[in-house]
């Protein structure tokens, strides 16, 4: 991991502004994630939280402003080349690829890593994901929906990234299941991983991160210490409902 | 029955050349999700060029076409890079279009090198026959070839794809295109080594297919190619199986539409059971249905 260096944030996004053709979709978001922390993008359908990862991980790409991981814009560099540089998207809808096996998508998951590599990954991703490793064979597209989103994340987590970036990561699951993905997403973070987590279950995501990110059209509207935002009136209202 | 059995491999040798071109047609549509409609011409420049190496360059037979699979894979990842690669994020019926451009400019090109006189193609297998049934029967080295050819491509594509990394990621761009390239794979590299792949292929079914019609003239990938196509629909478009299926399948009906029903309407029984098939199974014998994503 990066510790040790001087106080760099590893991610940094400054003012950028997507377009989904003539739609204006991030108006000028900028934000940061330093070594460690676990921070989340927070708010309705449609306030860009995708757009704004996908932006980050080079599928998408801002008509102005800048990201920058670990101090080096990625304007050049493109999305099949950022999982090198240290950073992975856990997608939002999950992708895996449906028609494979779960250990043929763990093994593309770690398609930017030496070879030599591979088996050791695997054990260590089977530690997180138990299940997967007695469905190795299994087809992916015939898992069950908990069992997929576990599949996703285990995918993203055989990049070894530094960063990793989660969308919706409790989408469609049910409570239980969600207290299992936010569990591991604590262990990988007491492991060393940086997070950037995207959630509409605003609850959950507030209480294990350290700082948020309120979106509202585009723009941020809010942001500071996790907290903070979880006793804040206006976000309970909108966000909470309550 | 001698006339039954020599049919049926007239149709396993014809199906065998259709199957390795529609092979082609059918990877590229997965993974690049285009009809490259070129790939029939680059059958008969792949013929061409090896009718070069034994006509004017002495090349033995082997050799020959090791040089026609060569220059046919050049060309297949040159037209991807020139033509296609451009238009990535373009409609597909631009993209269409530019196939079809390619493929007559590549016709064009054949007719501006080797002319429109036909030239006869000799064939580069060795030639002896074997005769069963006390004599009757008669099997060409070329329909052995071929089929052992196309055995031999099958088994080694099937393995490729499933087994080997580049073979994953192969089949994780044609699922997902995005997903694939957070994983770190290059979508334009994926695709330049499916045209590569294609292209060797259809110089084979190339040169098998002039060895056992032996007339090479600028337009004789055409028919094969669109034959091929339909196959490679046949079968179920994007599948492997699917393309080797179609493409026997659609050899035997041919041959045997000809010797049984008519021979001037071959052509048209081959399309006929395309479209019978096609509206029984929408998405081709073993193509899955696509499913709508919740």
């Amino acid at each position: 991991m990066s510790e040790g260096k001087e106080a760099r944030p590893m991610l940094e996004v400054n003012d950028i502004h997507v377009f989904y053709g003539a739609i204006h979709a991030i108006k000028g978001i900028s934000l940061k994630v330093d070594p460690g922390e676990i921070v989340t993008l927070i708010g309705a359908n449609g306030a860009g939280k995708s757009t704004t990862l996908n932006t980050i991980a080079g599928l998408l790409r801002p008509r102005s402003g800048s990201v920058l991981f670990e101090g080096e814009s990625l304007a050049h560099v493109p999305a099949s080349k950022t999982v090198f540089r240290g950073m992975a998207l856990c997608p939002e809808g999950r992708r895996i690829f449906q028609q494979m096996n779960v250990r043929d998508n763990l093994i593309m998951g770690g398609f930017s890593r030496p070879n030599a590599e591979l088996e050791g990954s695997l054990e260590n991703v089977y530690r997180y994901f138990p299940r997967l490793k007695e469905r190795e064979r299994q087809i992916a597209g015939t898992l069950s929906g908990g069992e997929q989103q576990m599949l996703a994340m285990a995918r993203a987590l055989m990049s070894k990234p530094k960063l990793m970036m989660l969308d919706e990561p409790s989408m469609g699951l049910a409570p239980i299941l969600v207290e299992q993905i936010f569990d591991i997403i604590r262990e990988l973070h007491a492991a060393g991983t940086t997070i950037l987590l995207v959630e509409q279950n605003a609850q959950m995501a507030l209480s294990i991160a350290d700082r948020a990110y309120v979106l509202e059209t585009g723009t941020i509207s809010m942001s500071g210490e996790a907290k903070a935002l979880l006793a804040d009136d206006s976000v309970r209202k909108a966000y909470l409902g309550n | 029955m001698v006339y039954f059995l020599s049919n049926l491999v007239n149709g396993i040798t014809l199906g065998s050349v259709y199957a390795m071109i529609a092979l082609g047609y059918s990877m590229v549509y997965g993974i690049a999700k285009m009809l490259n409609f070129a790939h029939g011409d680059v059958i008969m420049v792949g013929a061409y060029v090896c009718f070069c190496a034994v006509q004017y360059w002495n090349l033995p037979p082997a050799a020959a076409v090791l040089v026609s699979m060569i220059v046919s894979t050049l060309l297949g990842v040159l037209i991807e890079g020139l033509a296609y690669r451009p238009l990535r994020q373009a409609t597909s019926l631009a993209v269409l279009i530019t196939a079809i451009g390619v493929s007559y400019l590549l016709q064009n090109l054949a007719l501006l090198i080797w002319g429109a006189t036909p030239v006869i193609f000799s064939s580069v297998v060795p030639d002896f026959k074997v005769r069963l049934l006390g004599g009757d029967l008669i099997i060409t080295s070329a329909a052995i070839f071929t089929v052992l050819a196309a055995v031999a491509v099958m088994i080694a594509l099937t393995l490729f794809v499933s087994r080997s990394r580049t073979g994953k990621a192969m089949r994780a761009v044609s699922e997902d295109r995005g997903a694939a390239e957070l994983m770190g794979i290059s979508v334009n590299r994926t695709i330049s080594v499916t045209f590569a792949i294609g292209s060797a292929l259809a110089a084979v079914a190339g040169v098998l297919l002039c060895s056992t019609y032996p007339t090479l003239t600028p337009t004789t990938g055409s028919l094969p190619g669109i034959k091929a196509f339909t196959a490679a629909v046949f079968g179920g478009i994007g599948s492997i199986p699917g393309a080797m299926l179609g493409g026997l399948l659609l050899g035997l009906i041919e041959i045997f539409g000809r010797s049984y029903i008519s021979s001037e309407l071959g052509d048209a029984i081959v399309f006929a059971v395309l479209i019978i098939v096609l509206l029984v199974r929408p998405t081709g014998l073993l193509g899955k249905p696509i499913r709508e994503k919740v």
